[in-house]
């Protein structure tokens, strides 16, 4: 069966652009220094596009989408 | 105890040269098969603050591919309260070796580092000495590393970083260094005092070892007890003991207390009435609520207000910050800033709720786990201080009457 | 198709591909602002950036095939290696590397998740020399080039262009977190200083 997805972050990689919370702002919101705050869990399925150009839509490609249940 | 981890010749005397180990605790024994079982079996966790059961790691790396197995002995303790790293490595430098040879033997690793901090001086000429009186072949296994000493370099991926690359901060996972670390090798990465458990595991048995604790809980573990102590000292205790013996252990308290920080600074702040009771074994605190981290108790003397104390730590937590990560670097430094204009009773209105809402959003948003340990001291501080801390704020007192004002 | 036809279509598509190039150019230089404001969400800026430069693709492909099947040029398929036309040939290479360079950044943007980071970061940085070799490509063959109306559209361009460079080098703030991770590096390791 398939894998209920979630959106993991590389917090190295991301520099605060913020392009995300844009995108997919059912999971994601900015802190008061434009960094992403990300609801954990698995990602809706009508979200699921949204969540998907976020990611690629990254400016520093911080984004990716990865199995629920995957800590860090 | 009789045989136990600082049992022997007195720490005063320096390091126990590897004759009189052997004769004490006899020669390092070949590596059982079933050690690895013997290891679950005695319960043994990690003692770097993770806590993480040994058996499972050595397990996870031993199935991993990519090549063959490193072994990091970390003694990185960048921890400030703590000294049991550093001094297990000064005086039981064979131990440690002894250890991380088993481990070795044990996930098919053929190399080990020995990783310890550049400042700690005798713990790097003991340890250096030790490996001297190895045989050969085991010589041709170890290789020291000193690394700068900063909070965070003994992280496991900041110490793989080191050693890959030179620069002692933390890296994204994936990859965990247990899949690929040092040279892309599949790296244990297991604290110093674990390893001389393991030592003593193999050679004694887990039936041994478990019996040395206390109730429920298994074996003994360094703790290093300051603040309102006669002195600053490492002792070695059954887990399980409370921590009031703990302290009585190590002298007694030198003046009334209020709260005991427990873990270091990245545990938390335990208010004195319910500290005194609690067990020190990682599994009871952790179901507790509590951390034993890497087994510092700092008792806060009276005298000494918990509001400025707490600000102390955190300036100290955001400038140790690897600056990687926005929420880390900014969010931390925020707080930090406002704890210290609460602590010196100069707050912008909305201090305390800022300091609230920014350490409610500082967890889990760091690539290592620097951010979730001051944001749990955080939580700790605004619990058990609370009183003072809405006194420092709305009334700008502080009811303590020395002002050892924070630096932000 | 009358070679009249496609004697415009291509100087007008060359022209188009021009602007929409210099567009591309001026927000990819102030995409380090970070603009946004309530009718310009933050993901607009890029999103519009790699859009634009698409439909510059599309002009460049008609402006090119226009170019090269129309009988009265005799320029064949010779033409896009650059300098291997035999009809001005320094300035039609131009074009050509202009297009071709043009093409490794938008093939490189489109495969971005494949090819990580540092490898587009690389490849993008040709898009300085793409811009200023079709400019000269335009100027040096172009059959409109003495127009007063192509004039004015290579001016304007020009100076959009400039003006967001100079703006790009003295006013965009720099990545917040870029100083701090230096000294936090040199700080953990043994280089200079502790």
């Amino acid at each position: 069966m398939s894998d209920r997805l979630a959106i993991g972050i590389d917090r190295i990689k991301c520099d605060g652009h913020g392009v995300c919370a844009d995108l997919v702002p059912e999971m994601i919101e900015l802190d008061d220094w434009g960094y992403p705050i990300i609801r954990a869990g698995a990602i809706p399925p009508s979200v699921l596009p949204h969540a998907r150009r976020a990611v690629s839509g990254c400016p520093t490609l911080a984004l990716r989408l990865q199995r629920v249940a995957a800590r860090r | 105890m009789s045989i136990a981890l600082l049992a022997g010749p007195p720490g005063g005397q320096g390091m126990e040269s590897l004759s009189p180990h052997q004769q004490r605790l006899g020669a390092l024994p070949a590596v059982p098969p079933a050690l690895i079982d013997s290891i679950e079996r005695s319960n043994l966790r990690g003692k770097g603050g993770a806590g993480f059961p040994v058996a499972i790691k050595w397990r996870s790396v031993a199935s991993q591919p990519g090549g063959a197995p490193v072994v990091l002995a970390n003694g990185g303790e960048g921890e400030p309260l703590s000294r049991k790293d550093r001094m297990l490595m000064e005086q039981r430098p064979h131990l440690v070796i002894d250890g991380a040879m088993l481990a070795a033997g044990a996930v098919g690793a053929d190399e080990i580092v020995l990783y310890v901090g550049a400042d700690h001086v005798g713990a790097i000429q003991a340890m250096h000495r030790a490996m001297t009186e190895r045989t050969a072949s085991e010589r041709a296994r170890l290789r020291l590393v000193s690394a700068p000493v900063r909070y965070v370099s003994g992280e496991e991926t900041a110490a793989v970083h080191f050693i890959n690359d030179g620069i002692a901060l933390p890296t994204s996972i994936p990859p965990r260094p247990f899949e690929r670390g040092i040279d892309g090798r599949p790296t244990l990465i297991q604290n110093v005092e674990t390893l001389a458990h393991v030592a003593l595991i193999a050679r004694f048995g887990d039936d041994w070892y478990r019996s040395l604790g206390t109730g429920n809980a298994s074996g003994t573990t360094l703790v290093t007890v300051g603040g309102a102590v006669p002195q600053t000292v490492l002792i070695e205790i059954p887990q399980g003991m409370a921590l009031a013996d703990a302290v009585n252990a190590a002298g007694g308290i030198t003046s009334d207390s209020d709260a005991v920080l427990l873990g270091g600074y990245f545990g938390g702040w335990v208010e004195s009435s319910t500290a005194w009771g609690l067990p020190l074994d990682a599994d009871a605190l952790r179901q507790l609520g509590y951390s034993l981290g890497c087994g510092v108790v700092a008792v806060l003397p009276a005298g000494r207000c918990g509001v400025v104390e707490t600000a102390r730590i955190l300036a100290y937590l955001a400038h140790e910050s690897a600056r990687q990560c926005g929420p880390c670097t900014f969010g931390l430094r925020a707080i930090s800033a406002a704890a210290g204009r609460v602590a010196a009773l100069t707050p912008t209105p909305g201090d305390l709720e800022h300091i609230q809402r920014w350490a409610g959003v500082l967890a889990g948003r760091g690539a290592c786990r620097h951010p979730d340990g001051a944001a749990g001291l955080v939580a700790s501080a605004l619990r058990v201080f609370a009183a003072e801390f809405q006194l420092h704020e709305h009334d700008r007192r502080c009811s303590v009457a020395s002002l050892a004002v924070a630096a932000s | 198709m009358s070679s009249q036809l496609l004697w415009y279509t291509t100087r007008g598509a060359g022209a188009v591909s021009l602007v929409l190039l210099s567009a591309v150019a001026v927000l990819g230089l102030l995409a380090r602002l970070r603009f946004e404001s309530r009718g310009w969400p933050r993901f607009l800026s890029a999103a519009v950036h790699g859009d634009l430069a698409l439909m510059t693709v599309v002009f460049l492909v008609l402006h090119i095939v226009t170019a090269v099947v129309d009988p009265f040029t005799h320029l064949g398929l010779a033409a896009l290696v650059p300098f291997g036309s035999y009809y001005r040939t320094l300035w039609l290479g131009l074009g050509a590397i202009a297009f071709e360079l043009l093409l490794a950044i938008v093939a490189t943007s489109l495969l971005r998740r494949y090819i990580g980071a540092r490898v587009w970061r690389a490849i993008h940085w040709l898009a300085y020399v793409s811009w200023p070799v079709a400019v000269l490509h335009g100027i040096g063959t172009g059959t409109d080039r003495t127009a007063l109306w192509m004039v004015a559209i290579d001016v304007v361009c020009v100076a959009a262009v400039a003006v967001a460079l100079i703006w790009r080098v003295l006013v965009a703030p720099p990545d917040p977190l870029a100083d701090e991770r230096r000294l936090a590096a040199e700080r953990a390791s043994f280089g200079t200083g502790r």
